[in-house]
């Protein structure tokens, strides 16, 4: 019994969305627009979420050893550090390889090059690059190297200097403005999420005002209410998912077209990379929340009709 | 079979509809209703549908108090009743078959029963042609045999017909008293409003007459008086 009214209901709501094309196609736009706002959510909060985290990976301590700094020394000090809870990579570069860097990074400037070459020894120290686990742990480590003098046996400081300071006032900033975008974002996304399912609601009870007659007909007739409301729940699903599909297949080309732009803006996020990636989770999302919008919508609406 | 016990019903709007009515419909009698726009006809079927509720007094079908059924009680008592509305209340967007078909379904019949008794009820009707037609697509007369095949098809009890020549034209209003003539004689109970003279006296059945909520006549084999 119970099968033979679910499948009587569902064959009734694809005829009942089929006949009603004009309605349905209405519903249908309004909807598209509801999960591109969703859509567009899921987006904007992966995009600030990887600038975030791209910002936080550019920030680290470097500590600089004086060039005098035996390299068992600083080895024992990457250890200790690589012991700390806050730490998550200590990397080591040693005073060749410093200077390998700096010519690297100076090939084209003979001056600065012929002036190295000049010097009989190597004038560059150690480095050690400490990265935290959370960016609010670069205090206390800075704390810590600071507190805890690092010396060679005759007395000397071996630590030349510590960077944290110099570059903290800054990356405090750039991640509170990504932070309060983020924010921002959100909640501006979340009201217009709110607004467009109240407009989708709202077109899906203007499609059932105008069967309200029906729906009493159908009560008089001896109809139970599940009855009655099954076939509209059936048609708010298939406008969900219908929408569903139309919406993920307009974002194919709108993220091709936005992928190389927000890749060079945003220093390496591709939307259509994110997109093609992620596509079994934002199917998941935009399909389930179209189908459960239309599904709650219709129920609420009927519901008004049904006194009879 | 349907009794009404010292039943009122007062709208909330103060206006009275109905004023302390006491009948009984025999089971396969043929009830005709008249009265003036007003009077209280409609309303009065309304009871006997569970789609208002009385204000005072009681409805009983046989011997089932009409307001004590729960609501998901309304449904399966409403399957032993058919209706037939002056404005023929057809499903816009579901064809001939799939109209009739329809209440058998809610009623929770089989679908091969469903695939018999359509089209054998539309003979009865004589509208075995239209059966893939739209409701836009039929004439009035048409669209209430439509309705009345729907009203009988699940073998009701009782069948109700709410002023259902209102909207046609002679030959069609004969055509159709001359249908729901057939359904009393194959022992359906036929209760019917109307307030058309010619349909009232070529049936000579019983006739309640109403006026201002109330009765003011009850003939068994009446004219129209009013």
């Amino acid at each position: 019994m119970f099968w033979v009214d679910t499948k009587r209901i569902i064959r009734s709501g694809f005829f009942n969305f089929s006949r009603n094309a004009f309605v349905s196609l209405s519903s249908v736009l309004v909807m598209i627009i509801t999960l591109s706002v969703i859509c567009s959510l899921i987006f904007l909060s992966a995009l600030l979420n990887a600038s975030l985290d791209k910002i936080k990976n550019k920030v680290d301590i470097n500590v600089y050893f004086v060039s005098s700094a035996p390299e068992e020394s600083v080895i024992s000090l990457q250890k200790t550090l690589e012991g700390l809870p806050e730490v998550s990579l200590v990397t080591y570069v040693s005073r060749e390889q410093a200077l390998e860097d700096f010519k690297a990074r100076h090939q084209n400037d003979q001056f600065t090059l012929q002036a190295l070459n000049e010097l009989n020894d190597n004038p560059l120290g150690a480095v050690l690059n400490i990265k935290a686990k959370d960016p609010s742990q670069y205090e206390g480590i800075s704390q810590y190297l600071e507190n805890k003098p690092i010396l060679s046996k005759d007395g000397a400081s071996i630590v030349d200097k510590v960077n944290y300071n110099q570059n903290r006032t800054a990356i405090e900033q750039l991640t509170g403005i990504i932070k309060s975008a983020s924010k921002l974002g959100s909640i501006i996304t979340f009201v217009l999420v709110i607004v467009s399912i109240l407009i989708t609601l709202n077109t899906i009870r203007l499609a059932i005002y105008i069967s309200r007659e029906e729906i009493s007909v159908m009560r008089l007739v001896g109809a139970s209410n599940f009855y009655v409301r099954g076939p509209f729940v059936v048609v708010g699903m298939i406008y969900g998912a219908v929408s569903g599909v139309l919406t993920l297949l307009l974002f194919y080309p709108i993220t091709y077209w936005l992928g190389g732009a927000s890749q060079s803006f945003f220093i390496g996020f591709n939307m259509f990379a994110y997109y093609t990636h992620n596509f079994g989770q934002i199917f998941l999302i935009v399909m389930g929340s179209g189908m459960l919008i239309g599904a709650i919508s219709s129920y609420l609406a009927v519901r008004k009709y049904l006194k009879v | 079979m349907i009794y009404f016990d010292k039943v009122s019903k007062i709208y909330p709007d103060e206006s009275i509809a109905l004023q302390d009515i006491t009948f009984s419909v025999e089971p396969k009698e043929f009830v005709s209703i008249v009265g003036h726009s007003g009077a209280g006809k409609t309303t009065l079927l309304k009871l006997i549908l569970a789609e208002e509720r009385p204000t005072d007094g009681k409805v009983f079908f046989e011997s089932v108090d009409i307001q004590s059924l729960r609501s998901r009680e309304i449904p399966i008592y409403r399957r032993k009743i058919g209706v037939v509305f002056q404005d023929f209340r057809l499903l816009p967007n579901k064809n001939v078959y799939e109209n009739i078909a329809f209440s058998m379904e809610a009623a929770g019949r089989s679908d091969e029963e469903i695939e018999s008794d359509v089209p054998h009820v539309l003979e009865l009707v004589d509208l075995t042609k239209k059966i893939w037609n739209f409701p836009h697509e039929l004439s009035g007369g048409e669209k209430q045999r439509v309705a009345i095949a729907r009203a009988i098809v699940n073998q009701p009890d009782i069948v109700i017909a709410d002023e259902p020549t209102g909207n046609l034209d002679p030959v069609n209003t004969f055509d159709i008293v001359q249908i729901l003539k057939k359904i009393n004689d194959l022992g359906t109970t036929v209760i019917l409003t109307t307030h058309n003279k010619g349909v009232i006296d070529s049936l000579s059945r019983r006739v309640i007459s109403m006026e201002n909520g109330r009765i003011v006549r009850d003939d068994k084999e009446g004219r129209y008086t009013i």
